[in-house]
């Protein structure tokens, strides 16, 4: 059984290492998106109606999840263009923009629930012949404990850590990634080197949103199998935790969403508690979040804290 | 071109002589309608030279600068870069003509190595980042004479390494058009004869750097020629060979101006708050007030004159409880000589330890005795004003909460550079804002607005605040009328001191003269006012007695009526060698009294 668990944990973790990693990217050009959640609704429906075209159009497996990944990319990168607009440009309250985001996509995809009322039949066909299947065992099911927790999974989850490493590489160890760090940390010092900060933001916002965007359609797609029973918001708001307890490091931030998918399933599997327990185990990843702020904040190293200007509107002209 | 560090690169090294590096003509900027930063400014640069610009706060000389950076963009008039006619838009197009600008406040990524910020934004370099990218920049920075390591983080270094790190940066990114905003003000003396003698090295190797300051003593140590501001206008640009200190403060103050406000002489001034070696160290560690020692007398209005940044903030902060004091002691002398007693700071206890030691007497003038008298008796005695003060009380200020220091009546209101930042919420209305003052009072649990009310609608209407409602958001409000709602809700309150600091920033001068009619009235009210200011003329017209402070201490206590302009102005620049301090008569006669 531990088995099924940690392949299970892999698998939702890696809903929340979308989210974490473009909220990552977002922040790091010093805006706070708490839209996440909505935009990860948004891209769900973008990846579902993809995928069902797709599917519909008769094309192969392949181009069947490349059109999808594409289209939640696309309605994603939307909702960040739209936050974008808003912060940046019009330099409106991140935090109420991101909520406002939040809700409106939880809506939309609410609403193409409602409205879909066969949804299963459009595309769960989809994920079952191109989405969930193994990227190294087909629909085989592997014999041993390695292959199974590492190799079946389906082509989406690798692509998520991917997704990952690349952002790690480049905020790293590109000047382009050097650059989007000193806008997050301090636009005017960015500014006055030159750097268009203004661009910036908004690649880091359009992009990280897409990739969380993916994010909703994964989860659609691959985790509940074409089943709108679960809601990808409440996933959203455990991707912007995941943010905080990586320490705004999407490498870390792999290895945490790995934890935060194992907390997350771990009540399905355990016997004999309530359900009031069961209830009490979702607050865990929460509540870890919470006491890696109080130790970053007790520690107080300047390394290990948010981008400096995070939150922040950037006004070149102000006095 | 050598494949060596760019800043050692030949091409900067022109032929040196009269080729003008930027020319600016008629240059004007505004800022909103009202505040005009720069009025038709010429200005040049030539080749190889520093040029000092010097002038008052608030004369303009970091908005010209600022639109040769790119920062800011000017209204109208023209730029040359090297005779060629230019429009510098952003940051990067300042790059792109050789021309970098070391800000006042640094503009580094704390968390970044000095090395990353150096190579931050420079878009000829490799795409992915080099490991050995610290070692290869310490190495040319190492030939070119500087001393610093480049590894280090920038949260980890001094002052001046901060600003050598910003000066390479500017270096690296090929400028040779150099211009510092006040360097000096951050540095030690040490550190400041550094900073010079780097600079000269790199006007030598042909760089044109212009030097933004107030300070004449470094005008005429570092610079070339000297170019003056006054209030955004351009008076003069003069050899330093060929000019005085006294000269360029003549240049700097201007002509007296006449402003007809009425003044009154104080009548018999008694010292209300003696402030005596006060010293203020800031959050960088740096001391901003050094040994302060002055008195404020009820019934005058004391100005307190020195270029912006001189300790004037930190120094009424520091009186009003907002700044921790690094030393000194600042006492109130509260006016309570033949008042009665109030249960409002006194408890029975208090009262009763008080009569013992004979502070107190009855209206007939015989000394109170309160042994063997129950609580309720005094209680009595109080309420019915039987128990007087025979003096002023004596209130050391050092260990009291800036909550406690206002409610003694000392009173400051701080108009900072932007008016909102401080005193005022700029989303709440006028009466909302009254109550940020009052809402303490009162026992019951709810907040009560009918008081706010009617002072907010008092100061409308004795103030002339011009708005819609007492319900609108003071933001909305232009800057002259924030300003009377913020200097009204101080003067309501009644104080016994009351220190404005840059009441009249940025306002048009009716609503000026309303605000030194506000100020005089405290005056006849025997209230000891403090009046910060910027304009010379205003101080001088005015005030009572003059304040100088310069680079945190005091350069003298001059008579307003008898001083001129441009002693003020020298005063403003460089602490005399002796110091004047001028005291009223009566008080003259008091000491001498005393003596003998």
């Amino acid at each position: 059984m531990i088995v099924t668990m940690i392949t299970q944990a892999i698998r939702f973790g890696v809903v929340f290492l979308y989210g974490s990693t473009g909220e990552i990217l977002i922040e790091k050009s010093g805006h706070l998106n708490l839209g996440i959640p909505g935009i990860m609704c948004l891209g769900g429906v973008g990846g579902c109606l993809g995928a069902y075209w797709a599917h519909r159009t008769g094309l192969p497996p392949a181009v069947v999840v490349l059109i999808a990944v594409l289209a939640a990319m696309l309605v994603g990168g939307l909702g960040g263009l739209l936050y974008g607009v808003f912060t940046i440009t019009m330099r409106c309250n991140q935090n109420v923009t991101g909520l406002a985001l939040t809700t409106f996509g939880a809506g939309v995809l609410g609403f193409w629930g409602t409205q879909m009322g066969d949804k299963e039949i459009f595309f769960a066909p989809a994920s079952r012949y191109a989405f969930t299947p193994s990227l190294f065992f087909g629909n085989k099911t592997p014999d041993n404990w390695f292959a199974t927790i590492f190799l079946s999974h389906g082509v989406l989850v690798y692509l998520g850590i991917v997704f990952a490493i690349l952002v790690y590489l480049v905020l790293k160890y590109t000047r382009t990634g050097l650059s989007l760090r000193a806008v997050g940390e301090n636009p005017a010092a960015a500014d006055a080197a030159g750097i268009p900060v203004i661009r910036h933001k908004y690649v880091a916002c359009v992009l990280g949103a897409a990739i969380a965007g993916v994010g909703g359609a994964f989860y659609l797609l691959d985790c509940t199998r074409g089943s709108l029973e679960y809601v990808i918001d409440a996933m959203g708001w455990l991707a912007v935790a995941l943010v905080i307890f990586s320490l705004w490091r999407p490498n870390i931030s792999i290895f945490g969403s790995f934890i935060f998918g194992f907390l997350y399933i771990l009540p399905r599997y355990i016997e004999g508690v309530g359900l009031a327990e069961k209830e009490l185990l979702k607050v865990v990843p929460y509540a870890v979040t919470a006491i890696i702020l109080i130790v970053i904040s007790f520690f107080n190293k300047k390394e290990t804290q948010p981008p400096a200007a995070l939150g922040l509107p950037y006004f070149r002209e102000d006095r | 071109m050598p494949a060596g560090p760019r800043f050692l690169s030949e091409k900067a090294r022109v032929t040196m002589g009269n080729n003008l590096a930027i020319e600016m003509i008629g240059i004007t900027k505004a800022f909103g309608t009202k505040v005009v930063a720069n009025k038709n400014v010429n200005m040049d640069l030539r080749e190889g030279e520093i040029l000092a610009l010097l002038g008052e706060n608030g004369s303009g000389k970091t908005t010209l600068m600022n639109m040769i950076a790119g920062i800011y963009a000017p209204d109208s008039g023209r730029i040359l870069v090297r005779g060629e006619e230019v429009v510098i838009k952003s940051p990067i197009d300042a790059f792109d003509h050789h021309i970098g600008m070391i800000h006042q406040h640094f503009k580094l990524v704390d968390i970044f190595t000095a090395a990353d910020n150096i190579l931050l934004g420079d878009r000829k370099g490799p795409m992915i980042l080099r490991k050995d990218r610290v070692k290869k920049l310490q190495a040319e920075v190492d030939r070119y004479g500087f001393n610093i390591d480049l590894s280090r983080k920038i949260y980890d270094m001094s002052v001046s390494e901060k600003q050598t790190v910003e000066i390479i940066k500017v270096l690296y990114r090929g400028a040779d058009i150099l211009i510092l905003d006040e360097p000096t003000a951050v540095l030690t003396p040490q550190e400041i004869d550094k900073l010079f003698s780097v600079l000269r090295r790199m006007r030598d190797e042909g760089k044109s750097i212009i030097i933004i300051t107030h300070k004449l003593n470094e005008v005429m140590a570092i610079s070339d020629r000297v170019c003056v501001l006054r209030k955004g206008e351009h008076v003069a640009t003069v050899e330093t060979a060929s000019t005085t200190e006294r000269e360029l403060t003549d240049m700097m103050v201007g002509q007296k101006i006449d402003l007809n406000i009425n003044r009154e002489e104080p009548e018999h001034p008694i010292p209300r708050l003696m402030i005596r070696d006060l010293s203020v160290v800031n959050k960088e560690g740096l001391t901003v007030v050094d040994g302060v020692s002055f008195d404020v007398c009820g019934g005058e209005i004391l100005g307190i004159a020195g270029i912006s940044g001189n300790g004037q903030k930190e120094l009424l902060e520091g009186i009003a409880g907002l700044q921790p004091k690094s030393g000194g002691d600042v006492i109130f002398r509260n006016p309570k000589e033949n008042k009665p007693v109030t249960f409002y700071h006194k408890d029975l206890k208090q009262i009763r330890a008080m009569a013992a030691r004979g502070f107190f007497h009855d209206p007939e003038g015989n000394p109170v005795d309160l042994t063997g008298k129950s609580s309720k008796e005094i209680a009595r005695l109080v309420n019915e004003e039987q128990i007087l003060f025979y003096e002023d009380e004596i209130i050391d200020l050092k260990d009291k909460s800036p909550r406690e220091i206002q409610e003694l009546g000392i009173k400051l209101s701080f108009v900072p550079e932007d008016r909102l930042n401080m005193g005022l919420v700029g989303s709440m209305s006028i009466v909302d804002n009254m109550m940020l003052r009052s809402y303490r009072k009162g026992r019951s649990m709810f907040v009560n607005r009918k008081k706010p009310k009617q002072l907010a609608d008092e100061i409308i209407h004795d103030l002339e605040v011009v708005t819609p409602s007492d319900m609108v958001p003071v933001r909305r409000l232009s800057g002259g009328n924030v300003q009377k709602v913020l200097v009204g809700r101080e003067i309501s309150s009644s104080p016994k001191v009351l220190m404005a600091a840059y009441p009249v920033r940025g306002l048009d001068i009716n609503s000026s003269y309303t605000i030194y009619n506000l100020l005089n009235a405290q005056k006849k009210r025997n209230v000891a006012v403090v009046y910060v200011g910027e304009d010379l003329d205003v101080l001088l017209a005015l005030c009572d007695r003059i304040l100088v402070l310069c680079g945190g201490r005091v350069s003298g206590i001059v008579d307003a009526r008898k001083i001129t302009k441009e002693e003020l102005g020298l005063m403003m620049t460089k602490v005399p060698d002796e110091i004047p301090v001028y005291t009223y008569d009566n008080l003259r006669e008091e000491d001498e009294a005393h003596e003998n």
